[in-house]
């Protein structure tokens, strides 16, 4: 059940999430290695807050390792937070995950499809998944496919024979396709070519603008934050260290200086302590037995 | 754009999913992926057949050293050709339940499937449904090409007693299938070869190749625990004896109960198992 109108829920709203990795010591065999089995606990998110109201594009900006992800896959329903709450549209994605589950896709870094499969073939899934027709995923997955650059013949070849930033495409359209009124983009431009990127940020600015989609977009790339991104947080070591429009952060650390002299990416450093480019500990390695 | 992007929410919003359309969505997938992988049905299909023949020989051979008259050799040839068969349907549902989270792994679309809004019983029964579809109909193929090898007497066999130990039998292996299945979600890394151990031990205990009695005492009393053993026993009984379903009664109750506990229980522990996952973070793509 949504919010009754006049106090709708948010699309968004993370209350002191922490999310810690790591495991107990395992015991030290004659055959392991030194320091085997000693991992370490490490906060992947720790207490972070924030809020995204309907229709904004905010942007989660962060070193790889900094915690995107783990925040990305727990909005996803896909990961239990420590502590902390997280609701969409005023659902718990914990306590009540199948409400949540219906009003948000993703996008991630990695295309991620049956890669046998035709791009067609994997949207009728996704978009059966999602509780929708077949011929109501035909028609809606052309549509898509086309607006993205994509035409009939790339639909019907299989996954494998598609270059990286089409299989992308299709993923944004695979996103689109359920019409969520969530949407979580994790560093979906990254890899791709220049033209390929363009046609993908295009594609999201006239989503949000046409369906009135709420974005929550991760990427460490400044220049993609800056021109999408109506709000930004800066994530650095699990910590949500700044937060504000472009405008707002820029004003935040130039101390006199000319804003045009302060760009993100100046910003990031001078916040963070870091370039957006210097890798963080892994975040969630996890390995069996 | 326009014209293409549909408001947000309004695919769902006012329409609840229907559950049989979701299942159908696995089915579908898996079937797509099918066609796709031919070559290795193929392959898996050859296999099948290879190891039918070289298992139901052995009879030929007490035949030619004249250990067992012909009328015993006959017997032993449809007892081995059941044995194999069988094993080839429960290894067959077992191999797909079992690669419900590994394949999803390999080809990275885990975190996607298992975040859509689909009830993970409806994701499992569609699985399933394909699962043992699939096994009868390589099963079935097997047993096409193996039979012109053996001079067997299918003359006095209940078929409709076997079809009925099958069908109900079915419901317990998706159930070991999707406990099976469990183990790769737990062990990213190593789950599906653990997940063969489970048919190791199947193998073992049931009396696929051989009658339990033969089995040391211990492993006899692990057999009544195996499905698989009433599954082969009522199978036997309806091809080489005549049983009729009234003389199945017994194996096809023992086969509801596993069935009706099996399932349920699975179901329970890949519930708990995935909420694992989600604490640990092993719910993500592999290689």
């Amino acid at each position: 059940m949504e919010a009754p109108l006049g106090r709708r829920a948010l699309p968004l709203d993370v209350q002191n999430v922490s999310k810690i990795f790591g495991s107990k010591r395992r015991p030290h065999l004659p055959w392991s290695s030194p320091g085997e089995g000693r991992r370490q606990e490490r906060a992947a998110l720790d207490n972070v807050s924030f809020q995204v109201p309907e229709g904004e594009i905010y942007g989660v900006l962060g070193a790889n390792g900094s915690g995107k992800s783990t925040l990305v896959r727990i909005l996803s329903t896909l990961l239990l937070p420590d502590s902390g709450t997280v609701k969409v549209f005023g659902h718990d994605v914990v306590k009540e995950a199948p409400a949540v589950r219906p009003l948000l896709n993703r996008v991630s870094v990695d295309p991620s499809f049956f890669k046998p499969m035709s791009a067609m073939e994997n949207l009728l899934f996704f978009g059966r998944a999602y509780g929708m027709r077949g011929q109501e995923v035909r028609e809606l997955s052309t549509q898509l496919l086309d607006r993205l650059g994509l035409s009939r013949e790339h639909a019907s070849e299989p996954m494998l024979h598609l270059s990286r930033g089409q299989q992308q495409k299709v993923a944004v359209a695979r996103a689109f396709l359920s019409s969520p009124r969530l949407m979580l983009l994790d560093e979906p431009t990254t890899g791709l070519d220049p033209r390929s990127k363009r046609e993908v940020q295009s594609f999201v600015t006239e989503a949000r603008r046409s369906s009135g989609v709420t974005i929550l977009l991760t990427t460490h790339d400044m220049d993609e934050a800056e021109a999408l991104c109506d709000r930004t947080g800066f994530l650095s070591g699990g910590h949500l260290v700044a937060e504000g429009t472009p405008l707002e952060l820029r004003k935040q650390v130039a101390a006199g200086r000319p804003l045009d002299d302060v760009d993100m990416e100046t910003v990031f450093i001078e916040i963070t302590g870091r370039s957006i480019e210097e890798d963080e500990e892994l975040e969630d390695e996890v390995k069996g037995p | 754009m326009t014209a293409t992007t549909v408001r947000a929410g309004t695919v769902l919003r006012g329409r609840p999913p229907r559950r049989v359309g979701l299942g159908w969505a696995f089915f579908e997938r898996q079937t797509n992926l099918w066609k796709r992988y031919w070559a290795w049905e193929i392959v898996w299909l050859l296999y099948g057949v290879v190891n039918t023949l070289s298992i139901t020989f052995i009879a030929n051979e007490a035949a030619v050293t004249g250990v067992l008259s012909r009328r015993e050799v006959s017997r032993l040839t449809m007892f081995l050709l059941i044995g194999t068969l069988v094993w080839a349907y429960l290894s067959a549902v077992l191999d797909d339940m079992s690669l419900t989270i590994m394949w999803e792994r390999w080809e990275g679309t885990i975190e996607h499937t298992l975040m859509a809004p689909v009830p993970r019983v409806v994701h499992l029964m569609g699985m399933s449904a394909f699962g043992v579809l699939h096994a009868l109909v390589r099963t079935t193929l097997i047993l096409a090409f193996s039979l012109p090898f053996f001079h067997v007497q299918l003359g006095a066999a209940d078929w409709a007693t076997a079809l009925a130990v099958v069908v109900v039998g079915s419901v317990s292996v998706v159930g070991l299938g999707i406990l099976a299945g469990i183990l790769p979600l737990l062990y990213p890394e190593r789950g599906e070869q653990m997940s063969f151990m489970v048919q190791a031990l199947v193998l073992l205990v049931s009396g696929v190749y051989y009658s339990v009695n033969v089995l040391p005492g211990w492993l006899q009393a692990a057999s009544h625990v195996s499905p698989a053993t009433y599954l082969l026993s009522g199978i036997r009984d309806a091809l080489l004896n005549s049983a009729t379903i009234g003389h199945e009664g017994s194996v096809l109750g023992i086969l509801a109960i596993f069935g009706a506990v099996l399932v349920p229980l699975s179901l329970v522990a890949f519930h708990a198992a995935e909420r694992w996952a989600k604490k640990t973070g092993r719910l993500k793509r592999q290689g």
